[in-house]
């Protein structure tokens, strides 16, 4: 067993750990911490898998900005998660080991993690490596991909990211709030 | 807000170097991970953290909503038009090799400016999303 095994094994479980707590707890504020928690779990597994520029992204948006976010909403909201009435829970936990089944039945068909007759090492992803310094001529090849190969892609998701943006403005919109010189103790 | 002493004298020591940290990311992404998305979520991060601790008033007095509306349609007009300023080069929408007479220098140059686009947008649009969540009175 290796160490990488290792580490994979000590962060799920932790991952696991917190599922089952967000589960159970009823503070929204300490759910929202967990969560922010889990992002950072979930950014070390990404970077035992040597994707450093995914384990950014997570750490970055689901750890830092997304907690904020769900923080920020929580202002909006009462703190305590409302007591739920005591159902018949078979139905829903018939569902979630189907689905569980399924989707464990499922990755019995994968290729093995970094298998390297894996489709998708074997579609594009060759001539991205050996021709990447050629043509682009950038040591980062994520980069390279990102915004020269697959550059519709990422045009794409920036329009995805700005319509977020109206949309929220739109339904919500920002209220420009001005100090006022008597108030200063104004919460903020 | 006025009292944490501690906290304020640790976001002012903190806020200059995310913000340092989050151009690093922008402009080292060709050679490290990261690049635009990451970069424009962390230097909004660092304003988010100011305005967490010196008030929403006086952040959006620094960076008004009016001017980050702007800033986040630019950044996709910058994206696009480095597609547009290619085509009218004779190339391919977004294809960077007509950007200078050597191919690999129209892909570091095209690179470099979507990633300037993408990273104002994302930042742009992070931090309106934070305004228009905390900007709220309480029970609207």
């Amino acid at each position: 067993m290796n160490l990488d095994f290792a580490i994979d094994i000590l962060l799920l479980g932790f991952m696991a750990v917190i599922a089952i707590a967000v589960v159970r707890m009823r503070d929204l504020f300490g759910i929202a911490m967990l969560f922010s928690l889990f992002s950072l779990l979930s950014a070390g597994v990404f970077t035992v898998m040597d994707a450093a520029d995914v384990a950014f992204t997570e750490a970055s948006v689901g750890a830092g900005i997304s907690t904020i976010l769900i923080l920020a909403t929580l202002t909006r909201t009462v703190r305590e998660e409302k007591p739920r009435k005591s159902r018949n829970p078979t139905v829903p936990l018939v569902v979630v080991f189907v689905t569980g089944a399924l989707l464990i039945f499922g990755t019995s068909d994968l290729p093995r993690l970094g298998d390297p007759t894996a489709p998708i090492h074997t579609h594009v992803a060759p001539r991205y490596i050996q021709d990447s310094a050629r043509e682009i001529g950038i040591p980062n090849i994520v980069t390279s991909v990102l915004a020269s190969y697959r550059g519709y892609d990422t045009l794409g998701e920036t329009t995805v990211i700005f319509t977020a943006g109206v949309v929220v403005m739109a339904l919500l919109g920002v209220r420009r709030r001005r100090k006022r010189k008597d108030d200063e103790e104004a919460p903020g | 807000m006025l009292h944490h002493t501690v906290l304020r004298v640790v976001a002012k020591l903190l806020i200059p170097v995310i913000l340092l940290f989050a151009l690093y990311v922008q402009f080292h992404g060709d050679y490290s991970p990261g690049g635009g998305f990451q970069a424009g979520v962390i230097f909004a991060a660092g304003i988010i953290l100011y305005a967490l601790i010196f008030g929403l008033e006086d952040t959006m007095e620094a960076l008004p909503p009016g001017v980050l509306k702007i800033l986040s349609a630019s950044g996709v007009m910058i994206y696009a038009g480095v597609g547009l300023e290619t085509m009218l080069l004779g190339g391919n929408y977004l294809d960077y090799n007509f950007l200078a007479h050597e191919p690999t220098h129209g892909q570091h140059l095209g690179i470099f400016l979507v990633e300037m686009g993408v990273g104002t947008t994302v930042f742009s649009t992070m931090l309106l999303l934070y305004y228009a969540f905390a900007g709220r009175e309480p029970g609207q």
